[in-house]
């Protein structure tokens, strides 16, 4: 089946804006990716967005920013998988351009999620746990990362410290993106000296709550060219897959193994025709430094267990062998939830073009590999793009 | 939170967050909670099981920034409890000191108070863990 292509990109910087709304963040993403691409008009839209009921009782947002945007009478729904809908929203617009249903479908990630109250908003990102189970008894989303960090650390050996060069790493680029909520560079003693949030998480081994959108517009090759569009301006998503996990924490099989990202990553290198080690950068889900670890293990860039020395050893840094979180990841660039993956495929989207900023550009990248973490790890999404 | 209607959505859970009741399935498989698939062998055939109440912790946190509704409670330590019986359970530890909690510890299930919904509103109790008493 022929595979689509990423033909137009947008986005807004990352941080707290307080003085724009969630649906003028969104069109502003949307319109830019939409001139990015040369056109004025799509067939579709997708919202990539996980809590926007909660954090400005706001639903329906497929209809709103269509809406607002001007796009016209035609199909729009918001897609959710917790923080990785993002991700999810990429996939269903690019099976719409497969199916051949849909010529030209704009993708939107949208998150507003400094208009709530710090401690509601840890609520609303609990939702993605078991409400039942998890929730219930106190437990925020950090808690939950934090539960599974120190068994990390316990089981392998690691310290707190192994891990901070994550951060370190996802700083050092983010300093260099324009769009990056965090543009400064940090060292080890930073995250160490950083207060608990639960521990052993610190402040510094944590995405910051922020406000962010970013767009996409997805075509056919066929279409691509019959638009005009140069073919230096096209990413092929070559492969993608997600998979679910326990909603439950508890109820994992293997606490320390991303198995949907696992599932998902394989099914992805398969339909890309590629292995990890034809993958030139990967956008890693870093909400939590052990989730970086843990990602790199799923994704077969490293065995189990060893994910961290990666980072220890600079591997990860953009000279390295395996570079993750070119743009700042989402400890730098920023973590508005339900817009991450869809901002981890822009800036996929940018490498793969050329068009990176200077300083964290990877020389001649070909292929980019994003992946996005809804839940504690239970759905899990794997994109890979390759230069047309 | 706090309309008439949470009661009984919290009724719902009673048997399993007062009593620790799960579930067992037709070829012996136990699980925590109860539900209408088994985990393991995919088998429909399931029904109520009660477990001992006794584990021991296999990691733990100190909650310090909680989600709205658990302010009053912080920090507070949070853990994965390994039962006697296989399946692993989220809770918070209770009567002990933060210092105290390590890897491995035995612990055993107690009735407690895990929030409440201000003056008018229902309270919610639900299975802890505390260290085994000697």
């Amino acid at each position: 089946m022929e595979k689509p292509v990423i033909i137009g990109v947008g986005m807004v910087p990352v941080g707290e804006h307080w003085r724009i709304s969630l649906r003028d963040m969104a069109t502003e993403a949307l319109l830019n990716a939409m001139d990015d691409a040369g056109i004025d008009k799509v067939d579709s839209l997708y919202v990539g967005n996980m809590a926007s009921g909660s954090f400005i009782e706001q639903e329906n947002l497929g209809a709103l920013i269509a809406d607002w945007a001007g796009l016209g009478n035609i199909p729009a729904v918001k897609i959710e998988a917790a923080c990785g809908s993002g991700g999810a929203a990429v996939q269903e617009g690019a099976k719409a351009v497969m199916s051949g249903l849909e010529d030209v479908v704009a993708v939107v990630g949208v998150e507003k999620m400094t208009d709530a109250w710090p401690t509601d908003a840890t609520r609303y990102l609990g939702y993605a746990a078991d409400a039942e189970y998890e929730l219930f008894h106190g437990a925020s989303f950090v808690a939950l990362n934090a539960l599974v960090m120190r068994l990390y650390m316990k089981t392998y050996g690691y310290t707190e410290e192994d891990l901070a060069h994550f951060s370190v790493n996802a700083h050092r680029n983010g300093a260099r993106n324009p769009y990056a909520m965090f543009k400064r560079e940090i060292t080890v003693d930073t995250v160490l000296k950083s207060p608990y949030v639960a521990d052993p998480i610190k402040l510094f081994d944590a995405a910051p709550m922020c406000d962010g959108a970013a767009a996409v517009i997805i075509t056919s090759k066929e279409k691509a060219k019959e638009l005009g569009v140069p073919k230096d301006k096209m990413v092929e998503l070559a492969g993608f897959w997600r998979a679910i996990d326990t909603v439950n924490l508890a109820n994992r099989e293997d606490f320390l193994t991303l198995k949907a990202a696992k599932v998902a990553a394989e099914k992805a290198y398969k339909m890309a025709g590629v292995t990890p080690k034809d993958i030139d950068f990967f956008e890693v889900h870093d909400a939590f430094t052990v989730m970086a670890a843990l990602s790199l293990e799923a994704l077969g860039v490293a065995e189990k267990g060893k994910g961290a020395i990666l980072a220890k050893e600079g591997q990860i840094a953009i000279d390295g062998d395996y570079p993750i979180q070119t743009m700042g990841g989402l400890k730098s660039r920023g973590h508005p939830v339900g817009a991450t993956g869809v901002y981890q495929t822009v800036e996929a989207a940018l490498q793969l073009r050329g068009e990176a900023p200077e300083g964290i550009q990877v020389p001649d990248a070909e292929v980019g590999l994003t992946q996005n973490i809804g839940g504690t790890g239970s759905n899990i999404t794997v994109n890979i793009l390759r230069r047309v | 939170m706090g309309r008439p209607m949470q009661v009984a959505r919290h009724w719902r859970h009673f048997r399993e967050k007062y009593a620790l009741i799960g579930g067992k399935c037709e070829n012996g498989h136990v699980f925590f909670p109860k539900r209408p698939v088994c985990p393991v062998c995919g088998s429909r055939n399931v029904e109520e099981y009660q477990f001992s109440g006794k584990g021991k912790v296999v990691s733990w946190t100190i909650v310090r920034n909680p989600p709205s509704g658990f302010e009053y409670y912080k920090p507070y330590p949070l853990a994965l409890v390994e039962l006697e019986e296989g399946p692993v359970v989220l809770a918070q530890l209770t009567d002990v000191d933060p210092e105290e909690i390590h890897e491995g510890m035995e612990v055993e299930m107690v009735t407690r108070k895990v929030r409440e919904f201000g003056e008018d509103g229902i309270i919610l109790y639900s299975y802890k863990f505390r260290p085994v008493l000697k």
